[in-house]
């Protein structure tokens, strides 16, 4: 059993189409605690001690953000700066966060073909995210593949409803150990992972 | 009537009102089957305390429909019944149209006249408005669609009294003229029954544009030199005027006095003083329709039913089914949710206290006969007393089987309109509500100072006059169903006594309150409010802050320290306010402000050396680093 935390942060999420139905999918999974980023610090006044102490209590971390300029929202960025303390997080002695896993869930408007070598977004969403990866990696986590909502700007009814599902569905199967993380950490998105177990069934 | 017979008659209706109704309440009858009880109980067929006085009664206390019906008008906006003229004039006109000429082909069956059984017809389409909104009220079901077409209905039923009263004489049948012809005459004396058709009309529309003239420019500042006063009982003594005044005038020019009020009631529907009407109203409108309610179950004539149960049980079943099939029929036909047209058809399914004059006044214009008037008098008043009955029934048996079927709603969730009342009106409250409305939220607003209230009113702000430490002023402004109370008075005494009434009669409505310094917010803490703004903080500290950068620190280190320190202050002042609590010695408070001012100078120099954001300072990297690079280097050397 795995506890999960979600950082969620979304400046403006009554705004928001798609991670609005997203966070209504899995608001009531038992083991799954989400933060509100933006709602909880509206300042960025970030509360470093009870941060840490969410940290403590959970197993898997999530980013859940819209892809902004090719990375969080500026709170993420912060809550990094300030909760990931030298001494606790990293360093010789920083072993806080060792053995957690930890990935991004996020949304973004460009399709997958354009996050490639030829298309207009030159990079991969993983190469983009290498920041990200190479923090966890400092701070002893795992890094797992980011699961990807694409096309938000073109996306169909079905399709969002279809995410949330998913989105529910990969959470319930980490918290119940019932998705094989080595195989996932090979693979470039988490998505991958729920349409190869789903042609399985 | 008889030495003290007054206080007699008190005694009597109140102690049976006030042993019978909660008693109903208790058993979930609702209030006015408690009053019907009431009545019959102290009515001459049971314990005789009353007579046929209770005609009398019923007389005086129907005034008590035309305050209900100047209350409803006060909760309505113009708007909201330009709204509603479909249903006012689609249903109600076919409910009455076909309710009429239904009842009128069975009375012929009976073999009555046809004028009779016209008379009859249009008698016993009309329904109670008194017993219909009163319990659709204390049920809450006023809101509901069925409700608010069944109010709808009778709004156009009180519309019809007129033109059937104007018609009721036309259809005298013949051989009865003679015998009573002039009786009929006198009784409806007023001031236009001399005039051709023309003149009337010109008469009644005008003093209709009057009651909206006064209404609209007239009441507001008069009633604002009252208010001036500061004499409640004269602002009470002006409300019951205004309604009693409207009815009089309405009666001389020949219409409806419970509709005269209504039109008033909307015509003040957008006034500022109509939270404080209505809270001075109320009082007598629940008590002369208790009254009401009391003196129909009295006159119910027992005898008369008893001498043929039959006949009458059988009566007041035909109309009720007659009058709840076409209601529901009408119902579906208008495209009404099953539930809700089956309440609807159950409200509206009795006779009304108009029944009552209209026979009265049939009977003397020889229309009907004398014989028969009496059971029909009688059916009305069962068929109103089973009314509770059949929407208790209606609400237990019946509406559970409707399993209300809630819709997944997806994405564009509607977020419903929240009710906000701020109450005081000064710098602080009208600072609140001018950022609220700049963000889409319009409040309700309370101030005492009617210059003050006049002048935000002409920039066209919903602000309305009164106190809000009264409680029935602020449920007049909404409080039961108000989601936030903002309390911006600048008064930490009235400030205090609000909080205490508010969480005691409405422990559920949220508090932000303003608040003068440490003191007042420690006893504001203690009654259990949540959220204290003390009213110079935020302002000290923005001082504090520009003090600061202008003194050469950097703005953002600044920012973040007030921030911090606010968030230490308020924790401080909620620890401070426990602390009092364990003084035994009773300390002045001018003392105990020094004092509580130096532990917090203690606490916070201690803190300084705590609060610091780590993450952006490199010391303790520096450090690690610095030797891992010594140890690098040592062995180079």
């Amino acid at each position: 059993m795995k506890k999960i935390l979600i950082l969620f942060a979304h400046p403006a999420f009554r705004k928001s189409r798609i991670n609005k139905v997203l966070i209504d999918g899995i608001k009531d999974i038992e083991g799954v605690t989400l933060r509100d980023l933006y709602q909880l610090y509206p300042e960025m006044d970030i509360n470093v001690e009870k941060e840490q102490e969410l940290l403590n209590h959970h197993d898997v971390i999530i980013f859940h953000h819209p892809f902004y300029w090719y990375s969080t929202p500026p709170i993420l960025k912060e809550w990094l700066d300030l909760v990931l303390e030298h001494g606790w997080a990293y360093g010789s002695h920083g072993n806080a966060l060792k053995n957690k896993w930890f990935f991004n869930v996020m949304t973004t408007g460009g399709s997958q073909d354009a996050y490639c070598t030829k298309g207009y977004n030159r990079f991969t969403i993983r190469q983009l995210l290498a920041p990200l990866e190479q923090t966890a990696k400092l701070c002893k986590m795992h890094f797992l593949p980011p699961y990807v909502v694409h096309g938000t700007h073109s996306i169909s009814k079905e399709g969002v409803l279809k995410h949330r599902e998913n989105y529910s569905k990969l959470l319930t199967g980490l918290v119940n150990d019932e998705i094989d993380l080595k195989a996932l950490e090979k693979m470039e998105y988490f998505n991958q992972y729920l349409s190869k177990s789903l042609k399985q069934r | 009537m008889e030495q003290g017979g007054f206080f007699y008659q008190a005694l009597v209706y109140m102690a049976a009102a006030v042993v019978a109704v909660p008693v109903a309440k208790k058993l979930g009858l609702g209030s006015v089957l408690g009053y019907l009880l009431a009545g019959v109980i102290i009515g001459p067929f049971v314990l005789g305390f009353v007579g046929q006085e209770g005609e009398d009664v019923m007389h005086f206390a129907e005034f008590g429909v035309v305050m209900m019906l100047f209350l409803i008008g006060l909760e309505l906006q113009p708007s909201m019944i330009w709204k509603m003229r479909a249903p006012i004039l689609g249903l109600g006109g076919a409910q009455v149209g076909l309710t009429s000429v239904i009842i009128m082909g069975i009375a012929i069956a009976f073999g009555l006249a046809w004028q009779t059984a016209l008379a009859i017809g249009l008698t016993f389409a009309l329904s109670s408005t008194a017993i219909v909104l009163q319990t659709l009220n204390e049920k809450g079901l006023l809101k509901t669609e069925g409700g608010q077409n069944a109010f709808s209905v009778l709004l156009f039923q009180d519309i019809a009294v007129i033109p059937i009263l104007a018609i009721l004489p036309l259809l005298a049948v013949k051989d009865m003229v003679h015998a009573v012809a002039d009786d009929g005459h006198h009784e409806a004396t007023t001031w236009i029954d001399g005039l051709p058709i023309w003149g009337q009309t010109i008469v009644v529309l005008g003093v209709v544009a009057g009651i909206i003239f006064a209404g609209r420019y007239m009441i507001s500042p008069v009633f604002r030199l009252i208010a001036k006063t500061q004499l409640r009982e004269l602002f009470t003594a002006a409300a019951l005027l205004l309604v009693v005044a409207t009815a009089v005038l309405m009666t001389k020019v020949g219409l409806s006095p419970a509709l005269g009020t209504f039109l008033a009631g909307v015509v003040l529907a957008q006034s500022e003083y109509r939270h404080e009407l209505e809270s001075d109203i109320e009082p007598f409108k629940g008590l002369l329709l208790g009254l009401f309610f009391i003196a129909v179950g009295a006159s119910i004539d027992f005898h008369l039913i008893a001498s043929d149960p039959l006949l009458i049980a059988g009566l007041v079943v035909l109309l009720i089914a007659v009058k709840f099939i076409v209601l529901f029929i009408i119902g579906r036909f208008f495209k009404m949710g099953l539930d809700n047209n089956i309440m609807f058809a159950f409200s509206l399914a009795q006779g009304g206290e108009f029944a009552f004059v209209l026979f009265s006044f049939a009977t003397q214009n020889s229309i009907i006969e004398n014989g028969i008037t009496g059971p029909l008098v009688a059916v009305v008043a069962v068929s109103m007393a089973l009314t509770p009955l059949l929407m208790l029934i209606n609400e237990r048996l019946i509406q559970p089987r409707f399993g209300t079927k809630e819709k997944e709603i997806i994405a564009d969730e509607i977020t419903s309109e929240k009710n906000v009342i701020i109450a005081g009106f000064g710098r602080v409250g009208s600072t609140i509500g001018r950022f609220l409305q700049a963000n889409g939220v319009t409040a309700t607003y309370l101030d005492v100072d009617p210059d003050n209230v006049d002048l935000l009113r002409k920039m066209g702000l919903k602000v309305f006059y009164g106190d809000a430490s009264r409680t029935d002023l602020l449920h007049a402004a909404g409080a039961e169903y108000a989601d936030l109370l903002i309390l911006a008075v600048d008064d930490p005494g009235k400030t205090l006594e609000i909080s205490e009434n508010v969480k005691k009669h409405y422990p559920k409505l949220d508090l932000v309150v303003r608040s003068k310094g440490w003191f007042d917010s420690y006893e504001l803490i203690d009654l259990g409010v949540k959220h204290i703004y003390r009213e110079y903080l935020d302002t000290s500290l923005r001082m504090a802050a520009d003090a600061l950068c202008k003194l050469g620190h950097r703005r953002y280190e600044v920012y973040r320290s007030i921030k911090t320190f606010r968030k230490h202050d308020e924790r401080f002042l909620h620890e401070l306010a426990e602390k009092r609590h364990n003084q035994s010695e009773l300390i002045s408070e001018a003392r105990q402000r020094i004092e509580d001012l130096e532990q917090l100078m203690l606490k916070e120099q201690e803190d300084q050396h705590k609060e610091k954001d780590l993450g952006w300072d490199p010391a303790t990297l520096i450090e690690e680093f610095g030797k891992m690079q010594a140890d690098q280097e040592t062995p180079t050397e």
